[in-house]
């Protein structure tokens, strides 16, 4: 007996890859639940814990918000390469070169800048050149000597992580840290605008226009029809007339700029100070978030948002009910399987032929 | 009637007010298995818990990242709770601006220097159970090389290496303390490494100051000699461990939690030594002689009844430089600010 895969002549319909999307997350929670319940913990006050205070409350939803930011980034940066088929797993390294090149500028490149009106349009410059730079070298590797981009975006990331550690450890320690590897403060110039005490700020905003005009690139230029055609298939895309190694850099740059603003944001709006181990892994985060919004700019809104709320409400977990927030790691993992799983569902027809 | 019934109201909300207890959190560093600092804090808060039952509850998060720590905050003192504990050096700036933010909750920072109204700030005189332990470590080295894993070179860690050296040596003048630093507080494999190194460099005791017990697995391993920090964790290497120089929150805790319970509390810096419970020696093993097991109990004595004092001149730093002249002794001040090693320990602080 054999298991046969043949693929599907029709494409899959929007319903449903919405429904195979909305059923991976149930499967994920149920996955979840069952964790939970192996704990000796009550699954449904765990599903109700993770999304009252986050969802529910004023603070929680401000906290989710914040929490999107950086997901959201992240995750339109790697949309754009995923749209022509190119796997850039490469938004965290993009995100922390993003902020390390504001923390440069905003502590050590323009000192004498007092204006925010200067200072925070030149650190957004700042941390989309080094990011798009990070996007920038796999893709040059990809495009003329065929280096495959998963492992050279995937390495990429640590050579930025550990240049941050080197930096924080080292010559940028701040003074009063008590040695502690964080840097000083960022100035009031280099601070995105902040709304009350909550931690609401400009960057949230940015982010969301970010998603408009990823939308708009994608959607209604050449730039995303060439895209568009390369994902559908590369060679095709060749005799049509499309500069295919020009397009694999392009989108690696382009991705990689919008993950190096989110790292610039996330330094700007939220910490002020760069530190080790500032982000638990948003660029990885975001590989889920682009599949599960199936590459859709707006729908990518929607499911950070969801993947902040996650982050918030394991906070909650872990404080109302001592489970640990490893937890959401394990659930997000399950829920890229299953996603996964689905994808190969529906374009695939599944036959047992007796041999 | 009416004023009847406001009365009565006001009555049930007191008493709810009263009856409800109070609500203590604990923001930890680590992980509450690592059985080092976190375990310690955790164990204190088990402690308390037991100790006041219905009148506290008590919840804990743990491993928060330091860019996280405002967002926890929060999170706690919009939830009702009323008191929290930060339990590390890391988390002071952070828990001083949040602190601001929500007057009516008391925050307390441990090993941290800013205080506020509501804000206080804790923390043990770990030093003078670490030169306790130096007085084993000289005693017990045959190579005068004995190695020290430590985290990272903040004021507290250096107090503490600094003691241990001085002990080492006025038993042992020979002896040297050779430093690695590990750069996290909590991360077993490359603590362990670092006790690798120092073994394989000839130091035949080690001592650990970070948060896990993989450099006393390390030196078990080896049949080196090991001193613990934080919790007694003779359990890890039963055959070559020595003792640990620990903490005793809950003897704080308790008096802390009393104090706001009966309306008490005031803000402040509290640095507690051997005298006051917080730090101690974990019971020495029958490795170490009953001669040195009788003159760390004296010295213990001694430093509990404030007739000595580990940081009494002279001391001489790395480059022979006398900091501490005969007769004279380092005040608290200089002692927070501490960024200089003694002559005899070999390592360096990166500034």
């Amino acid at each position: 007996m054999k298991i046969k895969f043949e693929k599907k002549s029709t494409k899959p319909s929007k319903v449903s890859i919405f429904l195979s999307s909305l059923i991976s997350i149930l499967i994920a929670l149920v996955f979840l639940g069952f964790i939970i319940l192996s704990l000796g913990d009550d699954p449904f006050e765990a599903y109700w814990q993770l999304v009252s205070w986050a969802m529910g409350t004023v603070p929680g939803l401000i906290q989710s918000l914040v929490s999107m930011m950086p997901l959201l980034f992240t995750s339109l940066g790697v949309l754009i390469a995923f749209k022509m088929k190119l796997w850039n797993i490469g938004a965290e390294g993009q995100f922390q070169m993003g902020a390390f090149a504001a923390t440069w500028g905003a502590l050590y490149l323009f000192p004498n800048i007092h204006n925010p009106w200067v200072m925070i349009p030149l650190l957004m410059i700042l941390g989309a050149a080094f990011g798009a730079f990070w996007g920038f070298l796999p893709g040059i590797m990809r495009a003329y000597l065929g280096v495959n981009e998963i492992l050279s975006t995937l390495m990429l990331n640590y050579v930025a992580i550990y240049w941050v550690n080197y930096l924080t450890y080292g010559p940028w320690k701040g003074p009063g840290s008590y040695n502690f590897p964080i840097t000083a403060k960022f100035p009031q110039s280099a601070i995105l605008p902040q709304y009350g005490s909550g931690g609401l700020n400009f960057g949230i905003i940015i982010s969301i226009i970010m998603a408009f005009f990823v939308l708009y690139l994608v959607k209604y230029t050449k730039f995303g029809f060439h895209l568009e055609i390369a994902g559908d298939n590369l060679r095709a895309g060749e005799y049509a007339g499309v500069n295919v190694k020009k397009l694999i850099i392009l989108a690696m740059v382009i991705g990689g700029a919008i993950s190096g603003i989110g790292g610039m944001a996330e330094m700007s709006g939220v910490l002020f100070r760069l530190q080790p181990n500032f982000s638990p892994g948003y660029g990885y985060t975001a590989v889920i978030i682009a599949w599960l919004a199936r590459l859709d700019p707006i729908a990518t809104i929607v499911v950070s948002f969801f993947f902040g709320v996650l982050l918030v409400g394991s906070q909650q977990l872990q404080l109302f009910m001592q489970i640990p927030s490893s937890l959401i790691n394990a659930f997000n993992g399950i829920l890229l399987f299953s996603l996964l799983a689905s994808e190969v569902f529906m374009r695939y027809r599944i036959k047992v032929v007796r041999s | 009637m009416k004023k009847y019934l406001f009365l009565i109201l006001l009555t049930l909300i007191g008493l709810y007010v009263f009856a409800a207890p109070l609500k203590v959190a604990f923001i930890y560093v680590g992980p509450v298995g690592d059985d080092g600092w976190t375990y310690a804090q955790n164990l204190g808060r088990l402690y308390v818990q037991n100790y006041f039952g219905d009148k506290i509850q008590t919840t804990y998060i743990e491993s928060v990242p330091t860019a996280n720590a405002v967002n926890v905050l929060k999170q706690l003192a919009l939830n009702g709770y009323n008191v929290i504990y930060t339990t590390s050096f890391s988390y002071m700036d952070q828990t001083a601006e949040v602190a601001k933010l929500f007057p009516n909750v008391i925050f307390e920072n441990c090993s941290g220097y800013l205080t506020g109204p509501n804000m206080a700030v804790y923390f043990g005189r770990i030093e003078e159970a670490e030169y306790l332990t130096g007085l084993i470590a000289g005693s017990m080295t045959k190579t005068d090389k004995i190695g020290y894993v430590a985290a990272f070179p903040t004021p507290e860690v250096i107090r503490g290496i600094n003691a241990f050296a001085l002990g080492v040596q006025s038993v042992n003048p020979k002896a040297t303390v050779q430093v690695v630093w590990v750069n996290d507080w909590y991360n077993p494999p490359n603590e362990k490494e670092a006790a690798l190194s120092l073994i394989s460099a000839g130091c035949d005791v080690i001592k650990s100051e970070t948060d896990s017990p993989a450099p006393l697995q390390a030196a078990e391993s080896k049949g080196v000699y090991c001193i613990g920090y934080n919790t007694d964790q003779s359990s890890y290497a039963p055959k070559t461990f020595l003792t640990a120089s620990v903490f005793n929150w809950g003897t704080y805790y308790k008096d802390d939690i009393q104090a706001i319970l009966d309306g008490k509390w005031k803000t402040h810096n509290f640095w507690g030594g051997l005298d006051s419970g917080v730090v101690g020696l974990a019971p020495m093993s029958n490795l170490v002689p009953p001669q040195v097991q009788n003159l760390v109990n004296a010295m213990e004595n001694a430093i509990k009844t404030h007739s000595f004092n580990p940081f009494s001149g002279p001391i001489y730093d790395q480059s022979g430089k006398l900091m501490i002249p005969a007769g004279q002794s380092l005040s608290d001040q200089d002692l927070l600010s501490m960024n200089w090693f003694v002559k005899g320990v070999i390592g360096s602080i990166s500034k």
